[in-house]
């Protein structure tokens, strides 16, 4: 069976090649990039039977259509509703189709959330350019040539991991999604330079009500609402944006730096957004109202570490699904030692076979 | 006043803490950011991800599943109590960039050498002559912060930027020069242009420059630029870097 290949009839708004980033180059001034939002992205990877980070697409509010022109296998929408058509059907998101040859996928537009994650068997294969497919426009690096689709553009997937037929009809359950509640404050933990922030400035942050302004893609969301007022200098000598970090220039405005940030900039960060609603964010337009809350550090990476376990669970889900459907009355095999998942050659009457299997309590 | 500030630990979210070492530029605090980040990178602990060298402080990046953070936050606070004073390695690494001065790829030179009452001779005379310290890199991919230019030839960036700047172009902002590593917007006034690629994601490495690095700016005619550029572009090209036993230092406390 070949492996998906696919060819962009529309490009829509902003799709980008994105993996889980481009990690161990910042100090050298490499961005990150990756997915905005890693849970529905590493979801989407679960639900075909990929790697968690598998490059996928991110499709930005008015996705692209697209032709599968090759191969087959299967595929998933997560994040955010964008209305996924395959062949003009309407496919939930959260939900395993198959897709072969011929078959169009389509978005026909936006429900609620801004950014979704089309994962497809294979992962897209790109070439791997600083360990990661992720696309980063402003560098021109990665994903297909550095740039978002456009159309005509051809992309090939990667060859689908074992067992990628039995994800059909697998479905990520609600109590499993991000919750990706609009009207949730954002929780941020303070620092690094919190100490150079009045009493007021800190108040107006914690306190009142911002807008997400226009300017707001992959490297960053500014806000417009009640200036910051800072003790002294809104510049700092220089030192490293994390993921998350909530810049505050001499403006007063914060700006919440995301996947895209440069690594390192002057300006005095308030907080840092965390992990979680990071993710959480990156799902809201511009025009949305936010709010800041803290949270403490230890608590956050609890928060993290659960959205970990619901990874966890997915796959418990995956392999119960996988190993429960549609097994025909293969001849059991002989002399096969007891290993605990992986991939094995059984000849049966002369012919290989190739067998893939997965623990499935394992996980945990 | 004798409390010690330094090293302190600032929490910068649920993946990431930054280890202070000062609030000042200065070459021997930025020495033990390397010094910090050649320990941690050695360390391998369980979830390490990334370091970022700054001016003044050192990132760690970690992943939160899979990293005990108090444990982590406790062992890099040992870790940079315990670096010392930080004197900086007695042999230092110099790359050298090959720089063709003035004309098309030049463009500000002569304002350069108005600004600052010298011949653009001179100014190229200057620029070639002390070796600059790599504090970081930031901005862009590949992008160094340069300390150390010769102070003659502080020149006030342009009032309006422009909109494209060739990668290579050789830069002077205020006290500080450096070399913009991909196309970019920028306000700098350009006095040069090297053939080298600061950055080539298709070449390993992709960046040459590291954080403690020097840079010696070699002045290069015409001919020689076209040679170096042929050969960037057929990435056959290996810039020199020298392994020097040097007395030579910045002074401490410099700002740039």
């Amino acid at each position: 069976m070949a492996a998906l290949a696919f060819s962009v009839q529309m490009p829509g708004m902003l799709t980008t090649v994105q993996d889980s980033g481009r990690w161990s180059y910042q100090g050298k001034g490499m961005p990150v990039a990756g997915a905005m939002d890693m849970q529905s992205f590493a979801l989407g990877n679960i639900l075909v039977g990929n790697d968690e980070n598998a490059a996928a697409l991110e499709v930005t509010l008015l996705g692209p259509t697209l032709s599968v022109t090759e191969g087959e296998g299967v595929a998933a929408v997560t994040g955010a509703e964008l209305g996924f058509t395959v062949n003009g059907e309407p496919i939930a998101n959260w939900t395993v189709v198959t897709i072969r040859e011929g078959d169009i996928l389509s978005f026909d537009g936006p429900r609620s959330g801004c950014r979704a994650y089309l994962c497809v068997s294979g992962g897209i294969d790109v070439p791997m350019v600083m360990e990661s497919r992720s696309t980063y426009t402003r560098a021109k690096v990665g994903g297909l040539e550095g740039r978002a689709l456009k159309k005509g553009d051809a992309m090939r997937c990667g060859e689908p991991a074992p067992l990628w037929n039995r994800c059909e009809g697998l479905v990520c359950p609600e109590a499993l999604r991000p919750l990706r509640d609009p009207a949730a404050p954002l929780r941020v933990i303070p620092g690094p330079q919190d100490d150079l922030f009045t009493e007021k400035g800190l108040a107006s942050f914690y306190g009142t009500e911002y807008v997400i302004s226009n300017s707001a893609d992959r490297m960053g969301y500014r806000m417009d609402g009640e200036p910051i007022e800072h003790t002294g200098a809104a510049d700092i000598i220089s030192d490293a944006i994390p993921l998350g970090a909530v810049q505050v220039p001499g403006h007063g405005q914060p700006i919440v730096m995301l996947a895209d940030r440069q690594t390192t900039g002057g300006y005095t960060k308030i907080g840092v957004v965390c992990s979680v609603d990071v993710a959480a964010l990156s799902q809201r337009l511009p025009g949305a109202k936010v709010r800041f809350s803290k949270i403490a550090v230890k608590d956050a990476v609890g928060l993290v570490r659960a959205e970990a376990r619901t990874r966890d669970e997915l796959r418990k889900l995956r392999a119960a699904w996988r190993s429960s459907a549609r097994v025909s009355s293969a001849p059991v095999p002989e002399a096969v030692a007891a290993p605990t998942g992986g991939e094995a050659i059984l000849r049966v009457d002369g012919k290989e076979h190739v067998i893939s299997w997965e623990e499935i309590g394992e996980v945990e | 006043m004798n409390e010690k500030k330094y090293p302190r630990l600032l929490t910068a979210g649920d993946g990431c803490v930054v280890v202070e070492f000062g609030d000042v530029i200065d070459m021997e605090i930025n020495s033990r950011v390397a010094s910090l980040a050649a320990a941690v990178r050695k360390a391998e602990f369980p979830g390490f991800l990334d370091t970022v060298p700054t001016y003044r402080s050192l990132a760690v990046y970690f992943n939160p599943v899979t990293t005990d953070v108090d444990a982590l936050y406790s062992k890099l606070g040992k870790m940079a109590s315990a670096l010392g004073t930080g004197k900086g390695s007695e042999s230092r690494r110099v790359i050298v960039v090959p720089s063709l001065y003035g004309g098309e790829h030049g463009p500000d030179l002569a304002d350069v050498a108005e600004h600052t009452g010298l011949t653009p001779e001179e100014v190229v005379k200057r620029h070639t002559a002390n070796d600059c310290y790599c504090y970081m890199l930031g901005f862009t991919p590949g992008f160094a912060y340069l300390g150390g230019m010769d102070p003659s030839l502080e020149t006030p960036r342009l009032k309006n930027p422009r909109e494209l700047i060739p990668a290579g172009s050789v830069g002077i902002a205020g006290k500080q020069t450096g070399i913009y590593s991909i196309s970019s917007p920028g306000g700098w006034r350009l006095i040069g242009r090297t053939p080298m690629r600061m950055f080539d994601p298709d070449r390993n490495p992709a960046i040459f420059l590291e954080a403690g690095m020097w840079v010696r700016f070699r002045a290069v005619g015409k001919a020689e630029f076209d040679e170096i550029e042929a050969a960037t572009a057929a990435r056959t090209y290996r810039p020199e870097i020298l392994e020097e036993v040097s007395p030579r230092l910045v002074g401490a406390g410099e700002v740039l």
